[in-house]
């Protein structure tokens, strides 16, 4: 009820994410397990989006604790309008982009947005029958292997994860920071919109342009296996 | 003619490939959701493809996160008491 009180009257929460008000209030009454468990939860989405900006990892890691120094400055005064993650990746944003300023390095968000321009087939084509084929065009002219006799273990295997650790490694950074923060970090799109600043389409369109670089990589990977 | 109406709506596997991050975040159209979904039913490699896409996203799920380090860690906890205190 206390808390209630103190929070009620320090500043008006919005109820748009209402599951965040927990935490915040927990944050504001120094609950030192709520904040290690976030922070804990957010370094490494957060180090990847500092990267973008800053492009070596000593930095990026420097620029999240700052980023840190900056909620808590701020957490009195958070209203709840975006959602309390938002609100943190915004802190970074700017963190990260005063930093990089500072050092000299052009600020790539114009380059992140732009990445989706160029045409890229999510499969060779290649490998299907041309649009003049008489009977199937555009139809598979190579088909795609089942992978559902592949056992687990071995999908598993410390190789597989290297083949898709460079396969992500090896992606534009507008891609590869997409599909960590969806696919490998669990963010939903709409969060993921919001962190990046970008529309719905478009980080739709990076993301399954990286996904179908990772099954590309995983296809040969998977294929020259059985061969052996 | 009905079969020529039918045959432009069809979507070629070429076409559907393109398609599928944008079925799975259930941002189609209705119509368009129910094309994709009338191709996959009659046509076994797209949904092999299909199934290697669901693979691909279930297999960089397993992928581990960075851990936080330790003394980053304790250093923010310190930031964090400090900021209590005042």
């Amino acid at each position: 009820m206390l808390r209630e009180a103190i929070s009620g009257s320090n500043s008006p929460f919005v109820l748009a994410y209402p599951a965040d008000r927990r935490v915040v209030e927990a944050l504001r009454a120094g609950d030192e397990e709520a904040f290690t468990s976030l922070v804990t939860e957010l370094y490494s989405p957060l180090l990847r989006v500092a990267m973008i900006y800053v492009g070596n990892r000593a930095v990026a890691e420097e620029v999240v604790q700052e980023t840190w120094v900056g909620v808590l400055r701020g957490l009195d005064r958070f209203e709840g309008r975006s959602s309390l993650k938002t609100w943190i990746f915004r802190i970074l944003t700017n963190t990260a982009k005063t930093r990089a300023e500072r050092e000299g390095r052009t600020v790539p968000f114009s380059a992140l947005a732009g990445e989706t321009e160029e045409g890229e087939a999510a499969v060779d084509p290649e490998r299907f029958l041309g649009a003049d084929h008489a009977a199937w065009p555009g139809h598979w002219a190579t088909y795609p292997a089942s992978w559902a006799e592949i056992p687990e273990q071995r999908l598993l295997s410390s190789e597989v994860r290297a083949v898709i650790e460079e396969a992500v490694e090896a992606l534009p950074a507008s891609q590869r920071t997409v599909i960590r923060l969806r696919d490998i970090e669990g963010f939903n799109s709409e969060e993921v919109c919001g962190i990046l600043d970008l529309s719905e389409g478009n980080q739709r369109v990076l993301l399954h342009r990286a996904r179908s670089k990772v099954r590309r990589a995983l296809e040969a990977y998977l294929a020259v296996e059985e061969e052996a | 003619m009905i079969m020529s109406g039918t045959e432009s709506e069809w979507l070629t596997c070429r076409e559907l490939i393109e398609l599928v991050t944008e079925y799975f975040e259930g941002a189609m159209a209705p119509g368009d959701r129910l094309r994709f979904e009338e191709h996959v039913a009659v046509c076994p490699p797209c949904r092999a493809h299909l199934r290697q896409m669901r693979e691909t996203i279930r297999l960089l799920g397993e992928l581990t996160e960075e851990n936080i380090p330790p003394r980053a860690r304790d250093e923010l906890l310190g930031a964090f008491r400090d900021w209590k205190r005042t």
